[in-house]
């Protein structure tokens, strides 16, 4: 066993204060909404966001940690790339329930189960982010899934929303199997679930007992990202849920499944670095084919962007492909970008929707530039930034990838890459031409004017600029986590 | 003069972002910016004439910025023979765009001036980066105000013209993209002058060729990837088609001489007769296309297509003439050729749109066959056309034929054929350009819509006169043009006919 200290003292609490704040915060915001809950519905919502600042407050504060520490046994692991995404997660679901709000108030679903569960998968995502063993990593993994399954469907009279729901349940429930099973074979061929270890035991050729538990593996994390073939649920998903839940599923666990990518794949099995690049990289390939192909066709917002989603995780798991550190912090920096402008994206879906008017198909974004001129124009901003155009900071994420893999000398998976880029932009410039080029239809209802939410989502299409213009802050940030 | 490129590049940019928050409420005021704003880039890009040091090949009034350390990737600006004029050429052509829009747009009136010399600074910024990051930044942000221009304000098949201009210049844009970060992994830095230095064997110099080629030849464009320029031109506001035609044409003629022959050049010597092919396909089968159009936009549309064929033409003639002659005197005519076309073709293709767009705000209908006779209404604005029109069709003494005539002898110099099929372009120009003046200009008066047509008015003479004087100087006065590229060509002479193959 290496080194860690198991008492529980106030040093080891204090690196882990993010996950021992947010259980005592989760219990709090549980009993606020028993109680107060039915009589001021807005309670819980106010109360779940003021945790989440002091959460990120504290988390600042006691948790910054600038070197590599294990604790609890070797089940946990503490470094600055683990602090710096807990902050990022606190960030990006406090924005998810502030854009969430009037979404939920018109369709009178504004209930406390939402927060509750945000902040549950919210320690799931923490978990994941910091696991060091292969136990963490599968607390962190259901914690996080069994949170989103129940939100998923939390409009509970939503058919489409169970539907969805339970599609994505028994799918889940598969590829958890997968993880478990790679992950007794690993156990079972090392003898220890400690990630440090293991990287320490596996070496490359690995024996057929290895190969067969990494292909398992690779099986779950493929599902947990969304890579084809294993995608199938998220389609269904991001269109059956509550948009508010598409918004939070689309955005918080992905920064999660980067960890996990990252903790387990990328350092606790580094030393089949070999046999996973290459499982990645059909992986990878057929997501960016897939997604981007199928995207073309689609006529639901939310469908579009699921397949979208889709090969945007071709694009992260490119990172992954290259086996570098230098494609570790490409796959970081694009996955940070993603969440950056998919919050805004759907941002903007959740306040062109009304009581009884869902704004989940194309036709509904028809000259929404007449209708809500701010609205289009952070639109259009997001969509140039997903396309990868210039000044937009997705066109950076773009290029770091592209740079991983010529370091790596992926040369087909350039073109590829590159190719897919370009089918790519023609939905998105789709949805500017629906946005800024068609006549609105008529009948539609105003969108939320709502001022606290409109500042938000223009401080985050702001961010968008400026993050493209002078990219190099958070360059350096994410190479700096990485090494 | 520190930092002028910079004040050229966000001067229009600033001014188009105020005009955008001035709104359509202000629009007066909005005009008023965005005029006084292209003069006074046109104004501030004059020291760039004066002060330019014709001796050296260097890049000059130089402006280098760290902007992302990791990358070794800098905000890093120059000036130098190629590309000054088209920095010039830009300033010059914007401000007519803005003029001849004056009243006429009046949707969103705001956002189109907005974008317009938004356009401007990221096209001088185009031409002015000497860092190939910095370069690639403008040269795609560029495509966002133009997708908006012909989808917003554009014809009745804008949307499609629009998102096909749009794909095929990424499409070109996205290889590029993976060939400048393929250097950048090998030479450590983005310095367009690094790339140009950097040993490449054969085998990478014909992949990053044929990359180049794909985003170059899509903007200049080449044939067989031209399609989308007549379906834009046709759809495209007038100003629109005025920048697409005279100005982000040239940047893929540009890109050529920047990038492709001295990056290269084993692979430029080895596929020039790919090259030129294409360019004299575009010459003579483009010229046949243009005869039998229809639409006046399309018509000049196709000609420039033709022209743009000159340009790349003239700069791929080098290999060739160095063969053929076997000494590199004389080898940079055709490099001369064609930078001096793409000037020339800037001003009279413009020149042209404009003449278009005067008749279509009267009558609202490009149809040539609606025409006939409008010099019985419009005479002055008919001698305009009819000075243009010979301009297009490369009479001496404008600038249309120094150009032209230029890369005639070089091709000459190469070989007998190439020169041949280049000159049928001569009579080619002239049928479908004098065809076209006879069918809209003169004889009797088509219809009783152009019995009432009204002649130009001042602000239309203005821009007009201003395009007509510059087209004469160049082609009569063209020396202090040669002049500033000389040092210039002479160094891409020597970058493209070295080898870079590492021994």
């Amino acid at each position: 066993m290496p080194m860690t200290d198991t008492l529980v003292t106030w040093s080891t609490i204090q690196t882990a204060i993010a996950e021992a704040y947010l259980v005592a915060a989760i219990c709090v915001v549980l009993l606020i909404d028993v109680f107060a809950g039915d009589k001021r519905p807005g309670l819980t919502s106010t109360v779940t966001l003021v945790a989440l600042a002091v959460g990120a407050a504290l988390t600042a504060h006691f948790g910054h940690i600038r070197h590599h520490a294990v604790l609890f046994d070797g089940m946990y692991v503490a470094d600055e790339l683990g602090y710096v995404l807990k902050l990022v997660g606190f960030l990006v679901v406090a924005v998810v329930l502030l854009y969430s709000r009037s979404y939920l108030e018109y369709r009178k679903i504004l209930r406390g189960e939402y927060y509750v569960l945000a902040l549950t998968a919210l320690l799931g995502i923490f978990v994941l982010v910091s696991a060091n063993s292969l136990l963490t990593v599968y607390i962190g993994v259901e914690l996080l899934a069994l949170s989103v399954y129940a939100m998923v469907a939390f409009d509970r009279d939503n058919g489409v929303a169970a539907e969805s729901a339970i599609k994505y349940f028994v799918l889940g429930a598969i590829a958890s199997g997968a993880l478990l099973y790679g992950m007794s074979l690993i156990y079972g061929l090392t003898g220890t679930l400690n990630l440090e270890e293991i990287a320490v035991k596996l070496h490359s050729p690995s024996s057929l007992g290895v190969t067969l538990g990494l292909v398992f593996i690779v099986v779950a994390v493929a599902f947990k990202l969304g890579a084809v073939p294993f995608h199938m649920w998220l389609p269904d998903v991001y269109q059956g849920s509550p948009t508010s839940v598409t918004l939070f599923v689309s955005t918080a666990p992905k920064i999660a499944y980067f960890a996990l990518t990252l903790r387990l794949l990328a350092h606790g099995l580094q030393g089949t670095t070999v046999e996973w690049s290459q499982m990645l990289a059909i992986l990878a390939i057929l997501s960016l084919v897939v997604g981007n192909t199928v995207a073309l066709v689609q006529t639901n917002i939310k469908r579009l962007m699921a397949y979208s989603a889709i090969s945007n995780v071709g694009f992260i798991v490119l990172g992954f492909v290259a086996g570098t550190p230098s494609g570790y912090t490409a796959a970081l920096y694009y996955t940070l970008i993603y969440v950056l402008v998919t919050l805004g994206t759907f941002g903007v879906i959740l306040l062109v929707g009304r009581a009884g008017y869902e704004a989940d198909k194309l036709d509904d974004y028809k000259g929404l530039y007449q209708r809500d001129p701010l609205l289009a124009l952070v639109m259009m901003m997001l969509m140039f930034s997903t396309a990868g155009v210039p000044p937009f900071v997705g066109f950076w994420a773009k290029l770091r990838i592209f740079q991983a893999l010529w370091e790596t000398q992926h040369f087909w998976l350039v073109v590829i890459a590159a190719a897919m880029s370009v089918v790519g932009a023609f939905y998105y410039l789709r949805v500017i031409k629906i946005m800024y080029f068609d006549q609105p239809t008529g009948e539609a209802p105003a969108t939320v004017r709502s001022m606290g939410v409109r500042l938000v989502l223009a401080v985050n299409a702001a961010a968008v600029l400026i993050l493209g213009v002078l990219p190099s802050g958070l360059l350096d940030l994410c190479s700096r986590l990485i090494h | 003069m520190h930092g002028l490129l910079s004040v050229l590049i966000w001067l229009p940019i600033v001014a188009g972002i105020v005009v955008l928050l001035l709104g359509e409420r202000n629009i007066v005021a909005g005009r008023w910016v965005s005029l006084i704003a292209t003069i006074a880039t046109l104004i501030l890009s004059l020291p760039l004439i004066v002060g330019f040091n014709t001796s050296t090949a260097d890049f000059q009034f130089t402006e280098k910025l760290e902007w992302i350390p990791r990358f070794h990737a800098y905000y890093a600006l120059g000036m130098d023979g190629i590309s000054l004029p088209l920095v010039v050429l830009t300033a010059f052509i914007t401000i007519f765009v803005v003029i001849a829009a004056w009243t006429v747009i009046e949707v969103r009136a705001a956002q189109y001036f907005a974008s317009f010399l938004i356009m401007e600074g990221l096209m001088i910024g185009v031409f002015s980066a000497t860092d190939a990051l910095l370069f690639y930044f403008f040269w795609e942000a560029m495509l966002i105000p133009m997708f908006l221009i012909i989808g917003i304000w554009g014809g009745p098949r804008r949307v499609y013209a629009t998102l096909k201009f749009f794909l095929y210049t990424f499409l070109g844009s996205v290889f590029m993209l993976a060939s400048l970060i393929y250097m950048y992994v090998k030479a450590g830095d983005y310095s367009i002058g690094h790339f140009q230095t950097l040993p490449l064997t054969l085998v990478e110099q014909r992949w990053i060729f044929v990359a180049f080629l794909l985003a170059f030849a899509v903007k200049v464009p080449m044939w067989p990837v031209h399609t989308w320029l007549p379906d834009a031109h046709v759809e495209a506001p007038t100003g629109g088609s005025v920048i697409l035609a005279a100005i982000m044409l040239k940047m893929g003629g540009y890109g050529f001489l920047r990038f492709s022959l001295p990056i290269a050049p084993d692979a430029s010597r080895e596929l020039d007769m790919l090259l030129i092919s294409l360019s004299l396909i575009a010459v003579v089968y483009i010229g046949f296309v243009a005869i039998v159009q229809q639409d006046m936009k399309k018509l000049i549309a196709y000609s420039s297509i033709a022209h743009m064929g000159f340009v790349t033409l003239g700069a791929f003639l080098v290999y060739d003439i160095v063969r053929a002659t076997g000494s590199v005197q004389g080898a940079g005519m055709g490099l001369d050729g064609a930078m001096v076309q793409m000037v020339s073709h800037g001003l009279v293709s413009g020149a042209l749109f404009l003449c278009v767009g005067v008749l279509y705000d009267r009558m609202h209908t490009r149809q040539i066959a609606d025409y006939g006779g409008v010099i019985n209404t419009m005479p002055i604005f008919a001698a305009f056309m009819v000075l243009f029109g010979l301009a297009n069709s490369g009479l001496p003494g404008t600038s249309g034929f120094v150009g032209e005539f230029l890369v005639i002898i070089a091709a000459f110099k190469a070989s007998f054929w190439y020169s041949f099929l280049a000159a049928v372009t001569l009579i080619l120009g002239a049928t479908y350009t004098l065809w076209l003046i006879k069918r809209v200009v003169y004889g009797p008066i088509g219809n009783d819509r152009v019995a009432a047509l009204q002649d130009l008015n001042g602000r239309e003479f203005l821009v007009l006169a201003a395009l007509a004087i510059a087209v004469l100087l160049v082609g009569i006065w063209p020396a202090p043009l040669l002049k500033i590229m000389q040092p210039t060509i002479h160094h891409l002479v020597d970058q493209a006919i070295a080898t870079k193959i590492p021994l």
